[in-house]
């Protein structure tokens, strides 16, 4: 791979990684509850880190970066779930959201019928 | 069986899951050494030992081809709804007037605690849904659903999640799981040629009570 090719992958990986990384700041500012901001806290950055760990892969191609690159974005992928999930149902359960926001709550629905197999 | 045979029948079903810690101390090193594999071994042993958890079954079937299917259409979800919430996030003028997300539950066909949480996290990885609970009994997935509006854009999106838990289910389900989705289908096919709803047929399927939640959606708002 030439320098200049290089240089454009980069500047298209890490920018775009950047651009989702300050979207997700913004959502979290923007979006008008906890269910909402979870997802602009959580889920952008996933493909910034994708993209970020790809651009350290492709530059540094040896066995050892691209394992790690894979490590990194598979631990994510894995944990960050959890955490939104942790706090998204400790949300709910504390009333900590915004019925007028929902098109339907089948989870309120399903608890206040009793029908829930926990 | 035999005390005996049922003690080897656990070890190999643990097998897959030591030899993966295996294979992840040797990613964190990043290199594949002998040193690496036998700490890695030795680890591996002792985590599985003092951190003792209730064995996963595993289905003791893996179809490579539809796993690479299942893990690029999964990337290429992700690149593209993070493109989505990044737009909602960003996107000027933002109308705030009505609902624009749903709580909704998808009940999936699954009854494979693995396949539930591989769809569970397949779904959550997806930016613009959030697995807030889960129904182990009735594989129900409770999920938080950014950007909907309307009831199309849910059953939409029930679909999406339907079709996620299909590729799992194809790329490494037991034959169980895939005996219940053709099961699934055919009463769906019957249900949409005998003129009912396919989707109610098939939710009914896995779920004897689903039918007057369905009824439920329709009465209105919520407080």
């Amino acid at each position: 791979m030439t320098p200049a090719i290089g240089d454009v992958v980069t500047a298209v990986l890490v920018l775009s990684a950047a651009l989702m990384c300050l979207a997700a700041g913004v959502g979290l500012l923007r979006f008008p509850d906890v269910l909402s901001r979870l997802h602009a806290a959580t889920k952008p950055q996933i493909f910034g880190l994708i993209a970020v760990t790809l651009d350290v892969a492709v530059n540094n191609f040896t066995l050892g970066t691209v394992t790690l690159s894979v490590a990194i974005v598979a631990f994510q992928a894995l944990t960050a779930p959890m955490a939104a999930h942790l706090i998204a149902r400790v949300a709910h359960d504390t009333d900590r959201f915004r019925p007028e926001l929902l098109v339907v709550d089948e989870l309120g629905r399903a608890n206040r019928r009793g029908d829930r197999g926990d | 069986m035999s005390a005996r045979a049922e003690r080897r029948a656990a070890l190999l079903n643990q097998l897959p899951l030591w030899l993966g810690l295996v294979l992840l101390w040797m990613l964190l090193w990043g290199s594949f050494s002998w040193l690496n594999l036998v700490t890695g071994a030795l680890l591996a042993s002792l985590v599985s030992i003092v951190f003792y958890l209730p064995a996963v079954q595993l289905s003791g079937r893996l179809d490579p081809a539809r796993t690479v299917v299942f893990l690029l259409r999964l990337l290429g979800d992700i690149v593209r709804a993070s493109v989505q919430v990044a737009w909602l996030a960003l996107k000027p003028l933002r109308t705030t007037a009505g609902p624009q997300s749903a709580i909704i539950a998808v009940p999936l066909r699954t009854r494979s605690d693995l396949i539930l949480t591989w769809t569970a996290v397949a779904t959550s990885i997806v930016p613009g849904s959030i697995v807030i609970d889960t129904d182990r009994v009735s594989s129900t997935l409770y999920l938080h659903v950014l950007g909907v509006r309307t009831h199309a854009q849910i059953d939409l999106f029930r679909a999406s999640v339907l079709a996620t838990e299909r590729r799992i289910v194809g790329a490494f389900g037991s034959r169980e799981d895939l005996e219940r989705l053709a099961l699934g289908d055919a009463v769906a096919a019957v249900a949409a040629a005998t003129g009912a709803v396919a989707a109610d047929a098939r939710a009914a399927s896995t779920r004897d009570d689903d039918s007057d939640r369905r009824n439920l959606d329709d009465t209105g708002k919520e407080t």
